[in-house]
């Protein structure tokens, strides 16, 4: 493996102004009751979150389930309706649009979805499923149509000649594919990938994350990368937010919040991500945070992760966290956490054990003869063939065959 | 409580503390001046100078699924064995046949379709293919306890979890309704249920995901068994739940001394949980071995293909990450050539004329299924 | 389990495109108790159409000289009466073509007015939710529990004199009638279907594309919910034709001398010991036509369904 590849991958692309925006965002559910539906509480998915993405940027979104990420991420391009705050796309206030105006923007804004089984319409072919944005948005009819299908099935790595199978008759990863093909239709700018990865077996996710992070060079894209798995968002993010309990708990670049984490709850998920090493593993400093995150529905009062949090235990349970809740604050450079102690928290060696001798990390050194350069679409397509090395021997079609 | 029970508690002792054999050499990787590694040290002095026997041995299983399509091999010749008190992992992805290989083991396979065509499983002794299905049932509950990946769709939504846990070791333990209920709190206390005598009476709805799995283990624990079949256990659950709910089994099994089999596609969770590891692949175990050795030092090209195509929390952060190419074969038709070979970037013509066989490595217990990785083959 | 996780893929040949419907008509083509099913109803519509012009005995003719002679219905065969006649002389089978155009009729008529009520009711309730999903679900309560009978009767009373109520004998208007009182299971199921489907990646997928309502319904929504609302309503026909029956049996609907198969088998209840075949032939016809309704039903459903495919 070569030294370039390690290079952090934001330094060769340039990152531009501001492409999307949220001020204050907040997403409530209500929860309802009664023959009347009386609205009797709300889940607050989303309470009161800004961040910016810049244009041709990736900002990872991590957090357990119930956090908001998902709700967030959806809300950025509309598919949720915000209860408060406002949502920019490069300037435009997205909160304001009509009906009309919001279906045109559509074009510059897409999403990936996590389930790839749920996420095609089992009753279409594929060339439909792809075609449906090319025909809402009236991009090319007839035979363009047809080839633009193509040409947009053998970019994802998948044979052009697909058109007419319904997605039952795909692999998962495959499947996956195909919603990026229907995302990349209406040739966007920003997309919200969530979950991309998660439901795909081991062997498969590599292949759609090299997929993801090759589009977005080919087509200078913007994402928003919302997964739980930490290290996978570490992989692809420029910078990175945690989220606990619907707030952003801390933002900043992949080197500050994975080395020097400032929030109490990103080191304890950090702690608990399990590393494929079982040396690493012996050697790390693990938090167990007790008990479940709590109801969305009703947030503890002060800091959200004062009730699970270890921190406050070990300084002494200060009051102000119990009572305040704490700013999203600047603490380094670009690095900003939510904690009234984040300073102490930095202190901490508590999730980061596992940075600390990089040199007993190696990969193998007899690691697989393909390069960095190749595609490995998990369908082989024709133009993809000549990216299969030549010393896999295996062609096309023993591969296609072989599924 | 029978006979055979303490003697095994009196075998497996307090691993922690345990002084050590001097004729136990140890592996390099397992350093005594940790806790953990003095922990496996003492469970390899175990393995090597105590036990003749072992706990479970499997030899030629063969598990096939018989469908429109035609035979699906979805165990296909599967030997291991495990030691009492020992973690071991059966790692692999969706249609390996961990899963399968699991419910083989206690003769759970939905039949039809599937059906054991072949294979001896000697568990304590005694051979399970040969069990009666009430013999077989009085072992599931006692001997052998369960955790699955969705602790809803296995628990009663429509009986409190008291009755659940107390109903296991009335019927397998012949206690009277009081004493099953003092076991009960007694589990429940134990995995970390706080206010357990209160929580009895609660349905596992009112429970959380990260709960219900910790009562999922009450349950399996309930009788005491010598073996834990843990099928992804924590698939469902959050990273700190997860963490939450791995530390517990993993004290546990220290503690009462219980074998688990540890069913898992994330690699590091079997990093971090076992003693021993089985790679699966199509059906077959390709790699086996400690768990240091086969992390360390992979022998098959698919094993390693998979470590090196996860990310990493602690390495430099890559642009690009190393692939498998193409999917896991179909189970239909298998035998005559290695069944990685499609996929493997090191393919020879020999893989393709002929089945590898699982052959020692360099290390103790290491073994892979792969020509190029054999003394003399061309992957070094 | 490995079972699932074998993909079907390299053995789909390639294969010329195909809209969802002409593929779906190749599944059913190759189910052999659907088309068995649809060539029965075809047969069972002809028959409806052509029968009665064609039988050489009127509906109500009454076969005097007979009837004098026997004192009692004629059994199947006896004077050139291939199905026998009933105590007044009438040709049975004449009598069971006329019904079919009744009964026929009926299925049609009652299933078009539950699917034009029940599935755009069903799915505004759906795809709006909340307020309006409460609404119309409160409304199709209340429909629910309105008492049929006095709902149908109060309905006749009320158009007997129009157009309507004139229609058909009047028929017409007591079809539409019980089509009235039974949308309310299809504008439920059809609700579940939506409110469940409205949450799917799909849907959501088709909104971020910004794909306009109507046709996320259309395109969407309605096509995956077709094959229960399908069964629904084959299996509603049964209850329609029966409803008609009871409802004649009480003086609304077809009024002697007419009979639809539903009056038939009342009739010939009463001469089920001595005389079976005035139960035995509208029996059969009956349930010839509720068994091919329901295979043809099934096959459609099966059909409808991709995932299906080449595994009848």
């Amino acid at each position: 493996m070569t030294q370039a590849m390690h290079q952090p991958e934001a330094a060769t692309r340039s990152l531009g102004e501001t492409l999307v925006e949220a001020e204050h965002l907040k997403v409530h559910f209500p929860i309802t009751a009664g023959l009347f539906q009386r609205t009797v509480g709300a889940v607050r998915a989303v309470d009161d979150i800004s961040f910016e993405i810049r244009k041709g940027e990736t900002l990872g979104l991590v957090g357990e389930s119930g956090c908001g990420k998902s709700t967030t991420g959806r809300a950025l391009i509309r598919l949720r309706e915000l209860t408060d705050g406002v949502v920019r796309f490069d300037g435009i206030d997205l909160t304001t649009l009509n009906r009309d105006a919001l279906r045109r923007m559509r074009r510059r804004m897409q999403i990936i979805f996590q389930d790839p089984y749920s996420s095609l319409n089992p009753r279409m072919t594929v060339g439909s499923i792809i075609s449906e944005p090319i025909e809402t948005h009236k991009l090319a009819t007839g035979k363009a149509k047809l080839e633009r299908v193509k040409e947009l099935l053998a970019l994802v790595g998948l044979n052009p000649n697909y058109t007419n199978r319904y997605p039952h008759e795909f692999s998962g990863g495959q499947r996956q594919r195909i919603g990026v093909a229907r995302s990349l239709a209406v040739e966007p700018e920003f997309i919200v990938c969530d979950e991309p990865i998660s439901a795909l077996d081991v062997s498969i996710q590599a292949q759609v994350l090299n997929l993801l992070v090759e589009l977005r060079q080919q087509f200078s894209l913007t994402y928003l990368f919302i997964a739980h798995d930490l290290s996978v968002v570490r992989h692809i993010s420029d910078r990175v937010g945690v989220m606990y309990l619907g707030k952003i708990a801390e933002l900043g670049p992949p080197s500050a919040i994975y080395e020097t984490p400032a929030h109490p709850y990103t080191r304890a998920l950090l702690s608990a991500v399990p590393i494929p090493d079982p040396k690493a593993e012996r050697r790390r400093k693990r938090v167990i945070l007790t008990g479940d995150v709590p109801s969305p529905a009703n947030p503890p009062s002060g800091c959200r992760f004062h009730t699970r949090c270890w921190l406050y235990e070990k300084l002494g349970r200060p009051e102000n966290c119990r009572t305040e809740d704490p700013e999203l604050r600047l603490v380094q450079s670009d690095h900003r956490a939510a904690c009234h102690y984040a300073e102490d928290a930095m202190q901490s060696d508590v999730g980061v054990a596992h940075m600390r001798e990089p040199e007993t990390i190696k990969r193998r050194s007899f690691g697989a003869p393909q390069t960095g350069a190749t595609r490995a679409p998990d369908d082989v397509e024709p133009s993809a063939s000549a990216a299969i090395p030549a010393s896999a021997g295996a062609s096309p079609s023993d591969v296609d065959s072989n599924a | 409580m029978t006979a055979t029970d303490d003697d095994r508690r009196a075998d497996t002792g307090s691993p922690a503390v345990a002084e050590l054999p001097e004729a136990v050499e140890l592996p390099e990787s397992i350093s005594l001046e940790t806790e953990e590694g003095r922990r496996l040290a003492s469970q390899l002095a175990d393995e090597k100078t105590k036990h003749a026997r072992k706990l479970l041995e499997v030899r030629d299983l063969k598990t096939q699924f018989f469908t429109k399509d035609g035979v699906v091999h979805a165990v296909d010749g599967v030997d291991f064995e495990l030691d009492y008190g020992e973690t071991l992992g059966l790692v692999g992805e969706s249609g390996c046949g961990k899963s399968v290989t699991a419910l083989s083991l206690t003769r759970l396979v939905p039949d039809p379709p599937g059906k054991i065509v072949s294979g001896e499983i000697i568990f304590d002794g005694v051979n399970i293919m040969k069990l009666s299905n009430e013999e077989m049932r009085l072992l599931r509950g006692k001997r052998i306890g369960f955790i699955f990946q969705d602790p809803m769709t296995s628990l009663n939504p429509t009986l409190t979890i008291g009755f659940q846990i107390a109903e296991s070791a009335r019927l397998h333990l012949g206690l009277s309704n009081r004493a099953a209920d003092d076991r009960a709190v007694e589990l429940l206390s134990k995995v970390g249920i706080p206010r357990a005598r209160d929580r009895m009476k609660d349905y596992p709805h009112q429970f959380s995901g990260g709960m219900r799995q910790r009562v999922m283990i009450a349950i399996a624990l309930a009788c005491d068994p010598m073996l834990l079949l843990a099928d992804e256990p924590t698939t469902a659950l959050d990273v700190t739940i997860q963490a939450q709910i791995l530390e517990l089994i993993r004290s546990l099994s220290d503690e009462f001394g219980t074998a688990v089999i540890l069913i898992t596609h994330d690699l590091g969770i079997a990093a971090g949980m076992c003693h021993r590891v089985n790679v699966m692949y199509a059906g077959q175990i390709v790699e086996t071995g400690l768990v240091d050795d086969l992390f360390e030092n992979p022998r098959m090209p698919y094993a390693w293909g998979l470590l090196d195509s996860l990310p990493r929390l602690d390495e430099e952060r890559g642009s690009r990450l190393r692939t498998i190419e193409g999917m896991p074969p179909d189970l239909l038709r298998t035998g005559g050539e290695c069944r990685f070979a499609p996929r493997c970037p090191y393919v020879r013509d020999v893989c393709r004329s002929a089945e590898p066989e699982l052959t020692p490595r360099q290390e103790e217990l290491h073994m892979a299924r792969c020509f190029g990785t054999e003394p003399g083959g061309w992957i070094q | 389990m490995a079972v699932q996780s074998t993909t079907v893929d390299a053995k789909v040949a390639e294969r010329p495109p195909a809209s969802l419907y002409r593929d779906a008509f190749e599944r059913l083509r190759k189910n052999r108790l659907a088309i068995v099913g649809g060539f029965i109803v075809i047969f069972l519509v002809l028959l409806a159409i052509v029968g009665p012009f064609v039988t050489p005995y009127g509906y109500d003719q009454l076969a005097t000289n007979q009837v004098r002679e026997f004192r009692g219905p004629l059994n199947p065969g006896q004077g050139g009466h291939l199905f026998g006649t009933d105590q007044l002389g009438r040709d049975l089978m004449s009598r069971i073509m006329d019904g079919a155009r009744i009964s026929m009729t009926v299925a049609l008529v009652v299933q078009v007015t539950v699917l034009l009520i029940g599935v755009p009711l069903g799915a505004a309730a759906g795809w709006f939710g909340g307020r309006i999903d409460n609404l119309l679900m409160r409304f199709t309560d209340i429909v629910y529990a309105f008492p049929d009978l006095l709902f149908i009767i109060l309905l006749t009373v009320v158009f007997k004199d129009t157009w309507f109520g004139k229609a058909v004998d009047g028929l017409l208007l007591v079809f539409v009638a019980i089509g009235i009182v039974s949308w309310v299971g299809v504008a439920r199921l059809v609700r579940g279907q939506l409110l469940s489907l409205k949450e799917t990646e799909f849907v959501e997928a088709a909104r971020a594309i910004g794909v306009p309502d109507r046709r996320i319904v259309t395109r969407h929504l309605l096509p995956n919910s077709i094959g229960p609302i399908i069964v629904a309503i084959t299996l509603g026909i049964p209850g329609a034709i029966l409803a008609e029956s009871l409802l004649a049996f009480i003086g609304i609907g077809a009024t002697p001398p007419r009979a639809s198969w539903g009056t038939l088998i009342l009739d010939g209840q009463i001469w089920m010991s001595s005389e079976p075949h005035l139960l035995l032939f509208p029996a059969i016809a009956i349930a010839l036509a509720l068994l091919s309704f329901t295979f043809l039903g099934d096959g459609l459903r099966d059909a409808l369904d991709p995932k299906l495919k080449g595994k009848q």
